[in-house]
């Protein structure tokens, strides 16, 4: 990828970040951490590789993107705003009781969220229907789903590996936002679902693991799982929780937790200077 | 396919031959979870390979692939029995299919205790109750094979999530195919009655159309209603006969929660009818392994069992 794209991304996933926090922020409460881990991909997806219209979010053959991982809907609320499918205004109405920016993506109230998601492991079996729907009708459009690594011990999400591998599903790819932690402490000390590479190998899928937060990779394993034919992609990304915000980083009790005025602020002026 | 009046037939046989009928709409996509020879799925199967996908032993994923089909305008059919599909994917169903109200047609069969042999796991009593639960499902319950085609024909046109609930047992055919007519919603007046009214759903049509002849014989006249959706329940009916016999019956192949029984009280005490009301139905209990026909007789879901109850509330 050249320098000038990248620079570009970059700066909307600062912005995506920026976003993230001001919903959280301003509803005091939602999920932070996962929301920054996944920052990078969504700004690759929306603002590079995504055959999308913001001015025609319902056209039947743009690509979709499922946020299995519902939880992280500030970051894809921003996404979309910042794409143009609503105003940014719109962010810091996050969580409030009539807001179309719902605590877990609300597919018929917000322009470009195609699936309404939030009860992990359903996601990923919504974008294989998606996925199968496009094969059976031979429609060329993408389908793009992101689950979570704790959403992993879902069993649900192991049912819909069987079907997209045995559906020869080869216009989906999953990612698979490997940030380590849940909830209640690191998913290893939970309940361990690693190795993530090798259970989807054996479930038939090709596997690719990156660096989740490096858009020269995430650009290259996107390109390389669109030209494997016959068996559904996944990219396992290792990637930060809280990535983007020092105090955030790596800490379990960002996961769902918001930040007060000064920890806002701190976080803000962080990214900032990133731009 | 033709019906005749008196044949006996499963509603899931009529089903499966539904599907195959109206599936030439090539919107329509049809999921099993490993049971397309027992809901019949496979009558589509035969007719349209090329849009039937077997999910395997997953009913969850299959809700939400079938979720997932209808976002992009398709119409989808996601078949098990009542228990696995109501009982086991309820989640699935409530946050894949319901909330985003999508266009997604559950055909549920081996309902109630007429599976039989099975027994009691895989006899689902609740699956009415569930359903009824979800914003904004409908739920149909034919009570014979035309019933049952109509009810499919119906859910196609319908643009929402649509539960059908379908027998194992075959059951004799009581309308006539040429003259009947379907509506969502609007319950049959089958026979008029002054004494005692009563409203079945599913099988029990035809137990409550016997029973009715039984108490005739006697100088019983009771009015037979047939409620083919649950919901949403033509309350309007209901409430219209409650209100001129005073004592009701509902019989449901079904526990007594939260089915027809529960929404039939609901409607009348709201509309402030008060009637008297007895429901007939599973009685807060498991069902059993043991022939479908004998299991009717001993959860007390039979005509003779609908007659002593109308005998003891007219007294």
């Amino acid at each position: 990828m050249n320098e000038t794209k990248k620079k570009l991304l970059k700066e909307k996933a600062a912005k995506i970040r920026l976003g993230a926090l001001e919903c959280v922020y301003s509803a005091n409460s939602g999920h932070p951490g996962g929301s920054l881990s996944v920052a990078d991909l969504l700004a690759y997806l929306y603002f590079e590789k995504m055959n999308i219209n913001p001015e025609d979010p319902d056209n039947p053959m743009r690509d979709r993107l499922v946020l299995s991982k519902g939880h992280t809907s500030p970051a894809l609320y921003s996404a979309l705003a910042h794409r143009g499918y609503f105003s940014t205004e719109l962010l810091k109405t996050f969580r409030h009781e009539d807001s179309i920016l719902q605590g877990h993506p609300d597919m018929k109230n917000v322009p470009g969220v195609d699936m309404s998601t939030g009860s992990l492991g359903l996601g990923i079996s919504a974008a294989c229907g998606i996925a199968l729907s496009a094969k059976v009708s031979g429609d060329p459009y993408r389908v793009y789903t992101v689950l979570g690594d704790g959403e992993s011990e879902e069993g649900q999400v192991w049912e819909a590996a069987m079907f997209a591998a045995h559906y020869k599903l080869d216009n989906l790819i999953a990612f698979l936002d490997y940030n380590g932690l849940q909830i209640d402490g690191p998913i290893a000390e939970v309940i361990n679902p690693a190795p993530f590479d090798e259970k989807f190998k054996a479930f038939g899928w090709n596997v690719c693991v990156i660096d989740g937060h490096n858009f020269d990779e995430i650009d290259e394993a996107v390109n390389t799982c669109m030209e494997v034919k016959g068996k559904p992609s996944v990219i396992i990304m290792k990637t930060v929780k809280g990535k983007g915000v020092s105090f955030m980083e790596n800490e379990v009790e960002w996961h769902g937790s918001a930040p007060n005025k000064e920890q806002y602020e701190t976080a803000v002026a962080e990214i900032e200077k990133t731009l | 396919m033709k019906y005749e009046i008196g044949q006996k037939i499963a509603t899931r046989e009529a089903y499966g031959n539904a599907l195959a009928e109206f599936g030439e709409n090539t919107d329509i996509i049809v999921f099993d979870a490993d049971l397309a020879k027992s809901t019949k799925t496979i009558t589509f199967k035969k007719k349209f390979p090329d849009r039937f996908f077997d999910c395997g032993i997953a009913e969850g994923n299959m809700m939400s692939v079938a979720a997932g089909v209808a976002t992009t305008g398709k119409i989808p059919f996601a078949s098990s029995f009542a228990m696995f599909a109501a009982g086991r994917a309820y989640e699935q169903i409530r946050n894949s299919i319901g909330y985003p109200h999508l266009n997604v047609k559950i055909g549920a069969t081996h309902a109630g205790v007429s599976v039989g042999e099975d027994g009691a796991t895989h006899q689902c009593n609740e699956d009415l109750a569930l359903m009824r639960t979800i914003p904004g499902m409908v739920i149909l319950n034919p009570a014979d094979a035309v019933e049952a085609r109509a009810a499919v024909e119906a859910a196609i046109k319908h643009n929402g999530p649509v539960y059908m609930r379908f027998g194992r047992l075959a059951v004799p055919v009581i309308n006539d195919q040429d003259t009947y007519k379907f509506e969502i919603g609007k319950g049959q007046l089958l026979k008029e009655g002054k004494d005692v009214t009563i409203i079945a759903t599913g099988l029990m049509v035809n137990e409550a159309n016997i029973a009715a002849e039984k108490l005739a014989d006697e100088g019983i006249s009771a009015e037979v209603i047939n409620i083919h959706t649950i919901k949403p329940l033509d309350e309007e009916l209901v409430v219209r006969s409650a209100s001129k016999t005073g004592k009701v019956i509902t019989a449901e192949e079904h526990s007594i929660i939260g089915g027809l029984g529960s929404a039939v009280s609901e409607a009348l005490c709201e509309a402030g009818v008060g009637a008297k009301l007895v429901r007939i139905g599973v009685q807060d209990v498991y069902g059993k392994s043991g022939k479908a026909t004998d299991l009717i007789k001993a959860f007390g879901l039979d005509a003779d069992s609908i007659a002593a109850k109308a005998r003891e509330l007219v007294k």
